[in-house]
């Protein structure tokens, strides 16, 4: 009896794993406001009312340069959208954020207003990797919200499983590490032993604003002010936590497995 | 001790510095003790450093509830230095605290059965040092963590064991430390807000409105009445998303595959349901002091009604699954066991004593905000074991999504923020949520600038940790993982 009930129970709720990345990726929620865009060739000159309203001083203007907005800092709680009257900071609703170098989620310049998306690992890597990922997790520092999301990717609605990839439970077992937290001093040891007992070659991710610059905990004494402090980063994955979406689309995009014209924002704005 | 000495308040509450009651040390300790004799709970105990005459002195403030009575209390110590006699040797409930005092301001509590720090280096690592070790020859240690095998966070376990028999358990965390506490003080700051939300990043809701909750009491305020239930709505939400993700955790411990599948997905749907609200699945940016930062405008909240009943009736399919079936009952029942007078004595909160048939909950007992006007009825149930702590949270889940039903068709019209005025200078504040790990309390003193002087936020798991200890004695070590999922205790709350 019970174990009909099981099967019935199985049919009728079908597949639930969504068709990203073959048919089009889940929306982000309205409010989210997805990646920023930040022109800062329509800042006037002196304003400057962007910079206070930062938690994580993410927004700079040094004298004689251009405003300049570090989404790796960036907790995107959207108050600088809000208290910039020029429209020079705009969410643009896309959920790509993933980067390769820290520069590359540095914004403002003319021709730099957008995210610089990661590109794929090279040829030899992708070879290794691109159908076989075995990573290893080490939240240091972490709150638990980015560890949560990860979690999700798990589950039956995103299926990580299918693109090969999988978290493992020893750093022996795996091909690389995947970071969360701003690195509290007391990780630090354990973190520096989990990379080292990782075998090359390898790969580190840093997911969430922490990870990548220390988040709201920057500059605390207590920190390290992230992952690059101790290890070498090879994608940096923005968000206070990064959507899940977000966090799929960066390690797809690491291991060249995303076709632009599916899982892509439509052209408009890529 | 006469009662009456110490300074009774309801939640939230401010009062001026100057009229909480002091003591000399000695009397505090006894009045603390007839307190928590006559049935107290203790909520907060935590130094304030002051110049006193002779050098740097630390008060010790204690607030202490009384949950049959609806009421809270505070008391503060003379400036003291040095040490004084423990309060643990005779009230195991104040043992974290004692040792976090001694870790933070160096005032020794003399005679305390296990005094090491609570979450700091100490050069090597928080786990590096003596653990406590039961000897002889088939003795055997085993040593978890700090990196764990799942995407979770770090913290070390020291099991003593014979055979497979766990004799005891010592948890030693820490590993998060982040400095949160040691940062409020000449706050609040820009980052302050951000820092508490992530203070326990699961918990962000809960945390965030006790301290604006703190904020709006020493402003002498309150937030209006729409942002009050928004938080009511959005903390029920982050109650749910966890309870659901917890019972697909403890199934998947168990093997029990339909459930954990099925559940991992809705933990997903009511993170979502949040993100309506906010745009954060965590409800980040939701609360602020003096309201909240977004409205749930009529098409957003029908849009939030839609998804809400298939969740609910999601996740009560899923469950049943689980409790319809004998091989989850069989591993859960009589495993991990915590006696009431345990959980008493340690003073456990949430849903970890409620499943010791204790009936605690702020949102009856203290309520505030929202839950002054409507509260889901108490999730108690006996036992205290794996499968009491499954069925507590089972329970709340139907509750919680009863009362989200109800109230979304309640919502008072209105604003949702309030300018608040500067904070009272020279002021004590407290304020207790019941987030979905149980009683999350903040309290502030501000100096005489209206700034902060020192913030004390004590999460539910300071309080729970030990419960998980207990309950693995004479348990089979392999019953770790459901033990401690059971609990599902915060790591960074602790450690902050």
């Amino acid at each position: 009896m019970f174990v009909l009930d099981s099967i019935t129970h199985r049919l009728r709720r079908g597949c639930q794993t969504m068709a990203y990345p073959d048919g089009p990726a889940p929306a982000l929620p309205d409010r989210h406001g997805g990646a920023l865009r930040v022109e800062a060739a329509r800042c006037p000159d002196g304003c400057a009312e962007c910079i206070p309203v930062c938690p994580t001083q993410a927004i700079a203007r040094p004298p004689g340069r251009t405003t300049s907005l570090d989404l790796g800092r960036c907790l995107f709680c959207s108050a600088c959208v809000e208290a910039c009257p020029h429209g020079a900071i705009e969410q643009t609703g896309d959920h790509r954020l993933a980067a390769r170098s820290r520069e590359d989620l540095v914004l403002g310049e003319k021709g730099g207003e957008e995210v610089r998306l990661a590109r794929a690992l090279d040829e030899k890597l992708r070879r290794l990797f691109g159908r076989s990922l075995r990573l290893r997790q080490v939240s240091a520092g972490g709150c638990n919200a980015c560890e949560a999301d990860i979690n999700v990717l798990g589950t039956i609605g995103w299926d990580l499983g299918r693109f090969g990839i999988q978290f493992v439970a020893s750093p022996r077992h795996a091909d690389g590490l995947v970071i969360t937290g701003p690195v509290s001093r007391n990780m630090e040891l354990a973190l520096r032993k989990t990379y080292e007992a990782t075998p090359e070659p390898k790969i580190v991710i840093a997911i969430g604003a922490c990870a990548i610059a220390g988040g709201p905990f920057v500059d605390s004494p207590e920190v390290r002010n992230g992952a690059s402090a101790v290890v070498p980063v090879d994608l940096f994955i923005p968000g206070c936590p990064p959507h899940p979406i977000t966090i799929l689309d960066g390690l797809l995009r690491l291991l060249g497995r995303l076709d632009e014209k599916a899982a892509g924002r439509p052209a408009a704005g890529a | 001790m006469s009662a009456v000495s110490f300074l009774l308040l309801p939640n939230p509450s401010s009062t001026p510095w100057a009229d909480v009651p002091e003591f000399r040390m000695r009397d505090f300790l006894a009045a603390t003790a007839g307190e928590l004799d006559r049935g107290g709970r203790l909520c907060a105990w935590f130094g304030v450093p002051e110049d006193a005459p002779g050098g740097a002195a630390v008060r010790i403030v204690v607030a202490i509830a009384f949950d049959n009575d609806n009421t809270l209390e505070v008391a503060r110590s003379e400036p003291v230095r040095g040490s004084y006699p423990a309060l643990t040797v005779t009230h195991p409930q104040a043992h974290l605290f004692e040792r976090e005092v001694w870790e933070q301001h160096g005032l020794e509590p003399a005679g305390h059965p296990w005094l090491k720090p609570v979450r700091k280096d100490h050069g090597a690592g928080p786990a590096v040092g003596d653990f406590f070790r039961v000897d002889g020859r088939e003795i055997h240690e085993v040593a978890v963590g700090p990196v764990h095998a799942g995407i979770i966070e770090p913290g070390h376990f020291r099991f003593q064991c014979s055979g497979e028999e766990v004799l005891h358990l010592e948890i030693a965390l820490g590993f998060q430390h982040r400095g949160i506490e040691e940062a409020l003080p000449g706050g609040p700051h820009p980052a302050t807000l951000s820092r508490i939300e992530t203070a326990s990043g699961d918990a962000s809701i809960a945390h965030a409105t006790a301290y604006a909750t703190v904020l709006e009491t020493l402003a002498g305020c309150e937030a209006p009445l729409r942002a009050q239930w928004i938080r009511a709505l959005a903390l029920e939400l982050e109650r749910m998303a966890n309870h659901a993700g917890d019972i697909g955790a403890l199934a998947g411990d168990v093997a029990f595959l339909p459930t954990a599948s099925a559940c991992g997905k809705i933990r997903g749907d009511f993170l979502n349901l949040t993100a309506i609200l906010c745009g954060n699945r965590f409800g980040r940016g939701l609360v602020r002091p003096g309201g909240c930062r977004h409205d749930l405008e009529p098409d957003r909240l029908r849009r939030l009604g839609q998804r809400l009943a298939p969740a609910i009736a999601d996740v009560e399919e899923a469950s049943r699954w689980f409790w319809d079936a004998a091989s989850v009952r069989s591993r859960f029942e009589f495993v991990g066991v915590v006696t009431p007078r345990q959980a008493t004595e340690m003073g456990l909160v949430g849903p970890a004593a409620r499943a010791c048939g204790l009936v605690r909950d702020i949102r009856f007992d203290h309520p505030a905000g929202w839950y002054r006007f409507a509260q889901p009825p108490v999730a108690v149930w006996p036992g205290g074991d794996v499968f009491a702590r499954a069925r507590v949270r089972w329970l709340e889940l139907q509750r919680s999504g009863r009362f989200l039903t109800d109230e979304l068709a309640n919502g008072p019209e209105g604003e949702i923020r309030a300018e608040i005025p500067p904070a009272a200078p020279d002021s004590l504040a407290i304020a207790l949520v019941e987030g979905w790990r149980g009683e999350v309390c903040h309290a502030a003193l501000t100096g005489a600038d209206g700034r902060f002087r020192r913030y004390k936020i004590v999460d539910p798991s300071f309080h729970n940790w030990t419960g998980l200890a207990l309950a693995l004695r004479g348990q089979a070590v392999s019953d770790f993982p459901i033990c401690n999922k059971s609990f599902n205790l915060s790591y960074c709350g602790f450690d902050l």
